[in-house]
């Protein structure tokens, strides 16, 4: 049964303890086919989301919905199932160091399949060859720089061409030639494949160049926004405009909570 | 690292393990020594053993010929009767004697088989007839003592010696 | 006095929280056990473990057991020299290694090495999301990484004792009879007549065996726990040392008592 949104996170609340809840019954879709952002300041949710929708956590409240099914944490089978399905590409790549570039991109297709070491071989060559690092595949994993580890780390994740792919913070700390490429990368992956991409970033510019749709969450962990690029730009949601241009104060305070300045250094008006 | 290199160092390493076990088995315990040929079983009676184990050597002329196997306590006879396991190819009359002796003056006690003049050996399950038990150091002393009669100055002096060696 | 109130309830938690603890683990362990017989068919992981834990710690060890079985040689000498007995010397160092000092210091010294080296190795693992990573390629990182590690160290463990135990009995035989002067012919035949394969060397066997899945099971229990921080690392491979070191002595009591109590 063909869905329009491959996933659904419908009215979900999550907290990773009972004290705090780190996502507040939000909901999202995500289109089957496109990128798809998923925009926030640091801790509002973005990565437990990924998370959520792996199947990691399961939902305090609410159900994540992959292509019509409901991901049922406790069902290890459909797990197992869905997780052919899909990948994530980790922040710093989550390479496996004991094994070198070419066994770490082979790591998925071992698992999973029953193809020949020469079948192997030339579907690596390939994927490696798809990100740009086809002569790197000898290398060992202490060797390659956090550029190239995320690459590789690509392509391991396409290894066995899953509908979904997951980007983690892709574009973090890299620098602009990087931050290109994978840009550039993950469009046309996307574009080639058919594949759906989620990307989870707080690099607005770098996202909006590539994504179709975008959701931006707030420290609360609910939704605040969410559209096209040509949308959001538009906003006047103070929140959404603090957030797109980088306002150092706006909704999202500058100081930390605190007593005025007068009281803390003693001073009497 | 190459996998047939990791497989041959595992490989050097288990058999590394393996000629320590041997090593351990063989030269630094009784499993060389003992032979594993199939033994015969005889029994033998006691009024007293002494302290004699489970596994304590049984010697002829001295050389190890068997072990002890098993000892139990008879309740009708109110005797150890101690079975014994005997290499298949040493064979002993059918009036040989076990005696319970000492190695050394206070080492371990193990079974000494004199062999008698029959013609017969005894077989799988024969009973040796003529054992003689463990000595007891304290029966040893009495007996010491009071075969001293005619001189009755020494045995009072000996019963002091003794009572104060027996503490 | 409310910190003297306080006093009990704080060891009353403490205890609470040891004993949570020990039921997690206890959990883990037998959760590991579940995967044991799958993750023979990866030999080639487990081959690779057997070297990274046993074929690695070989020089420790080894050097270990020479210089011990020096000591012992030296030391057991002069004190059997005082009861004229030093013809048994062969046969008390042996006694010495075989039952107790191999199984026992060979399990200290693997968990200060190969254990310290698991945690840490998991613990980064962990901290570098590798086993997330694994999880959510439908791959069980229990069964592909723990696993292996767990039945290498099982395999290693009595192999390492066993080493340690034979290079001890020669480095005391060389102290002894090339260097004092012991004879050579009552070194051997007295340690041969008295020490017993099944009973001696076997139970020392079983020693090193339980030592061995006790050690390993700690090290990966306190990698697979550790907080993800190079602070909780760091915490973690000190708490394998300890706990590991602890739970070998207690049972080494528990097993001798059991092995060799004069029936």
């Amino acid at each position: 049964m063909q869905v329009d949104n491959l996933i659904e996170i419908d009215h979900v609340t999550f907290g990773y303890d009972a004290a705090r809840t780190i996502l507040n019954d939000v909901s999202l879709s995500f289109a089957r086919g496109k990128v798809t952002a998923i925009l926030g300041g640091s801790g509002c949710g973005k990565t437990t989301l990924l998370r959520l929708i792996g199947g990691v956590h399961a939902a305090t409240k609410g159900r994540v919905v992959f292509d019509g099914e409901v991901v049922n944490v406790q069902d290890k089978t459909q797990l197992f199932r869905l997780r052919r399905r899909l990948s994530m590409l980790f922040q710093f790549g989550a390479l496996f160091t004991d094994l070198s570039v070419f066994d770490n991109v082979a790591f998925p297709l071992r698992e999973h399949t029953d193809l020949t070491e020469s079948m192997i071989r030339d579907i690596v060559l390939m994927k490696l060859n798809a990100v740009g690092l086809r002569g790197a595949a000898k290398l060992r994993i202490s060797e390659v720089s956090g550029g190239m580890a995320r690459r590789i780390a690509l392509a391991r994740a396409i290894a066995l061409d899953p509908e979904l792919i997951m980007y983690d913070e892709p574009f973090a700390g890299l620098d602009p030639i990087s931050m290109g490429v994978t840009a550039n990368l993950i469009r046309q992956l996307n574009n080639a494949t058919g594949s759906t991409a989620l990307i989870v970033s707080h690099d607005v510019q770098e996202c909006f160049t590539i994504c179709d749709y975008a959701y931006l969450l707030s420290s609360q962990g609910k939704v605040v926004a969410h559209g096209t690029p040509a949308q959001l730009n538009e906003s006047t949601d103070p929140e959404v405009l603090q957030f797109i241009r980088g306002e150092p104060d706006g909704p999202v305070r500058f100081h930390y909570p605190a007593v005025p300045i007068a009281q803390d250094l003693g001073i009497t008006a | 690292m190459t996998s047939k290199k990791i497989e041959t160092l595992v490989g050097l390493f288990v058999l590394a393990g393996i000629l320590a076990f041997l090593f351990l088995s063989l030269k630094a315990a009784n499993l060389g020594s003992f032979s594993t040929q199939s033994g015969y079983m005889l029994q033998a009676r006691f009024d007293n053993i002494g302290g004699l184990k489970v596994r304590a050597p049984v010697r002829s002329a001295g050389v190890v010929v068997g072990r002890v196997k098993a000892i139990n306590f008879d309740t009708k006879t109110y005797q150890g009767v101690v079975q014994l396991d005997i290499d298949s190819n040493v064979q002993f009359p059918k009036d040989s004697s076990a005696k319970i002796l000492t190695s050394g003056l206070l080492g371990d006690q193990y079974i000494g088989m004199e062999p008698g003049a029959d013609e017969a050996n005894l077989t799988n399950g024969d009973t040796v007839q003529l054992t003689q038990s463990a000595i007891v150091l304290e029966s040893l002393i009495s007996q010491f003592m009071f075969s001293g009669k005619s001189s009755t100055e020494a045995a009072p002096a000996a019963a002091g010696a003794a009572s104060g060696a027996a503490k | 006095m409310n910190g003297l109130l306080n006093l009990p309830s704080a060891v009353g938690r403490t205890v609470l929280g040891m004993l949570r603890t020990l039921g997690h683990a206890g959990l883990f362990f037998v959760d590991l056990l579940r995967f044991l017989p799958g993750s023979w068919r990866r030999f080639g992981l487990i081959l690779s473990q057997v070297h990274a834990i046993g074929n690695r710690s070989l020089v420790i060890i080894v050097a270990s057991g020479v210089a011990v079985g020096f000591v012992l040689g030296l030391q057991l000498y002069n004190t059997l020299n005082t009861f004229g007995a030093t013809e048994s010397l062969g046969l008390v160092v042996n006694l010495s290694l075989v039952r107790e000092l191999g199984p026992v210091v060979t399990a200290l010294l693997f968990a200060g090495r190969a254990g310290t080296s698991l945690t840490a190795e998991i613990g980064l693992m962990k901290a570098g999301e590798q086993l997330a990573a694994m999880e959510l390629m439908a791959v069980d990182p229990r069964s592909r990484v723990l696993a292996p590690r767990f039945i290498g160290g099982m395999i290693s463990m009595p192999i390492l004792a066993a080493l340690f135990s034979a290079v001890g009995i020669l480095g005391a035989y060389v102290v002894a009879v090339l260097l004092i002067g012991v004879d050579a012919g009552n070194f051997w035949s007295i340690m041969q007549n008295g020490v017993d394969v099944w009973r001696d060397v076997g139970n020392g066997v079983v020693k090193s065996f339980v030592f061995g899945i006790i050690c390993t099971a700690v090290a990966l229990y306190q990698g697979y726990e550790t907080k993800p921080t190079p602070e909780g690392v760091a915490y973690a491979t000190t708490r394998t040392v300890v706990t590991s070191s602890l739970a070998v002595l207690a049972m080494d009591f528990m097993l001798t008592a059991l092995m060799f109590s004069t029936s």
